[in-house]
């Protein structure tokens, strides 16, 4: 019983290992984003809002910024709806050559970030659409769409396909039946994917980098910082993003469980 | 084409309304489903002008030719020929192949006790929690997090000063192999993790009972009975693992020097600097045709009827 406990204990270790692992470079960048030190070491140097006051007087920031939340808004919505109708047809229609349609539908996130990068560069410059911020919208909608089909498809699994029958049979038409009986119920998994296809496309810099020409969004930005001189900046922006993110997705949990409970009760 | 997976649909209502009138006039109603066209035709038309076209275009291109700075549309076989002589090409492709397969042989080998450990060591609440700490990297970008690597990595780093303090020489971690695969890790092992741990939450764990009842001792469970039964999850995990790896530039670049060059740093020197698209859509190809052969062996493999 005493081995027992012991490799219990060296297992939780080392899971505990793991999380150290993930998350140093985490906590990392938050920390040093508030150290005055260019090149941070120990012991650290003093607290400083430096870097933060940096990047809020660099306009090319607040362009990227500005440039990201265009993106992520068209691309988040565009993805959401392409998502679900592609969701959707994989729920209830049987057809020739589904596999097929489903793959496309489900392919992009698994082809490698340069090879797609390099593609969208070569195909829209020759539809000169290169270096336009539409040309980042392009390539994330098909980036995110598998995503946002991924998550509504679950929601759909729980639903009886009966119900939207009965909707038919009592005499509403197909649109109808989408719009008060499939729409009601994949609600919460459509904000859902609103939310993850945003995070991913805010998040996606290859792809964007290829494509996007001047037009940089945030993770661009970051890129082309890192390629320039060394500037904790990056690390600035970078909490800024990810405290920006997680907010996005409490409240978007926070809204998912209050709209969950009047419906079970 | 498009038929219903449900019997009573209102076009398979209407359809006998058709037949009726059809019989009636003896006279074909040809009625296009308009509902089903409009909800199945959106992504399909988008994904194929702005996904399956794209990569067509891209194996084209590698096949067109480049003359005054500018792409001539053509179909030789030169740039194929000048990339595959290339000794620094094949280089590149084997160092490659090498760090991404090394790498997530490693990942799956780091990630599997961590996965089993939350699946079977740990209470339900304990279990969320710790998944909820997994999911949060993917909210914070891969390049913040590879920076900051670079801060706790580089020479006069946060860990070179550590090991000053305790009096040990310093040694490079950054610009190695070494800061590579510090990369790679960041980049694959929450989800590594995770997709094993799913699969492992799955299995039927009166089949862990029977085998500790019938005398099989812990080394030989795990081996014998917990992975076989995530067999799939650990193949879908490792073949993500490999993809990732595989494509990945930043890791290369940023954290292990770009020195030897893989394939896809390759492909974004030959992109940025120059017009040479057509040499970097040859790379392209052969990587997307290295990773259909790895996928199609790895879905094979776990799809594989047990023996």
């Amino acid at each position: 019983m005493n081995e027992h406990r012991l490799i219990n204990f060296l297992l939780r270790s080392f899971v505990v290992l793991v999380l150290i692992f993930i998350f140093m470079p985490i906590a990392g960048s938050f920390v040093f984003s508030f150290n005055i030190d260019r090149f941070p070491s120990l012991p650290l140097g003093g607290f400083s809002l430096h870097w933060y006051e940096t990047i809020a007087s660099d306009p090319a920031v607040w362009q990227a910024f500005s440039n990201s939340l265009m993106v992520g808004v068209v691309v988040s919505l565009v993805s959401t709806l392409l998502g679900f109708t592609a969701a959707y047809t994989d729920f209830r229609y049987q057809f020739f050559g589904k596999s097929i349609y489903m793959a496309l539908a489900l392919l992009p996130p698994t082809i490698p970030v340069v090879i797609m990068g390099l593609a969208m560069l070569a195909f829209l410059s020759r539809i000169g659409l290169s270096g336009e911020i539409y040309a980042v919208m392009i390539s994330h909608i098909v980036m995110c769409a598998p995503f946002a089909m991924a998550v509504i498809r679950m929601r759909l699994a729980q639903m009886d396909p009966n119900i939207e029958a009965a909707a038919w049979n009592l005499g509403a038409n197909q649109w109808k039946a989408m719009r008060y009986v499939i729409l009601p119920f994949t609600a919460p998994s459509i904000f859902a994917a609103l939310f993850v296809t945003m995070a991913v496309s805010f998040d996606e810099f290859a792809v964007a980098w290829f494509v996007s020409g001047l037009s940089e969004t945030v993770p661009v930005r970051i890129l082309n910082t890192l390629q320039g001189q060394v500037s904790p900046t990056i690390n600035a922006i970078g909490t800024i993003v990810f405290i920006t993110t997680m907010t996005l997705v409490i409240l978007a949990q926070l809204l998912l469980m209050r709209r969950r409970k009047p419906a079970s009760a | 084409m498009i038929s219903d997976k449900l019997k009573t649909s209102p076009s398979a209502l209407s359809d006998n309304a058709d037949a009726e009138t059809r019989r009636a006039t003896n006279k074909r109603v040809w009625r296009l489903p308009w509902f089903g066209l409009c909800v199945s035709m959106p992504i399909l038309i988008w994904q194929l002008i702005f996904f399956v076209l794209p990569l067509v275009f891209l194996v084209a291109i590698s096949f067109w030719l480049v003359r005054n700075f500018r792409m001539v549309p053509t179909f030789e076989w030169h740039n194929w020929s000048y990339m595959l002589s290339r000794g620094f090409f094949w280089d590149a492709y084997v160092h490659t192949l090498a760090m991404a397969a090394g790498a997530t042989v490693l990942i799956s080998l780091v990630a599997f006790p961590c996965a089993y450990t939350i699946a079977f060591k740990f209470r339900e609440s304990a279990k969320q929690l710790l998944v909820l700490l997994l999911v949060t990297p993917f909210f914070t970008s891969y390049l913040v997090r590879t920076y900051s690597w670079q801060v706790f990595l580089s020479d006069n780093g946060i860990f070179n000063a550590a090991l000053g303090l305790v009096g040990l020489e310093p040694f490079a971690m950054l610009n190695t192999a070494f800061g590579t695969y510090v990369g790679y890790f960041t980049l694959c092992l929450p989800l590594v993790v995770l997709l094993q741990l799913f699969s492992l939450m799955y299995i039927d764990r009166s089949l862990i009972e029977a085998a500790h009842n019938l005398g099989c001792g812990r080394w030989r469970t795990v081996l014998l009975v917990v992975v076989p039964s995530a067999r799939i999850g650990i193949v879908v995990a490792a073949l993500f693992c490999f993809i990732l790896t595989f494509g990945d530039f930043v890791s290369p670049l940023y954290l292990g020097g770009g020195q030897p060059p893989t394939l896809s740093t390759l492909i974004t020197d030959t992109t940025k600097s120059g017009q040479q698209w057509p040499r970097a859509a040859v790379i392209a190809t052969m990587m997307i045709a290295t990773l259909l052969i790895s996928a199609f062996a790895a879905v094979r493999f776990a799809y594989r009827r047990r023996a």
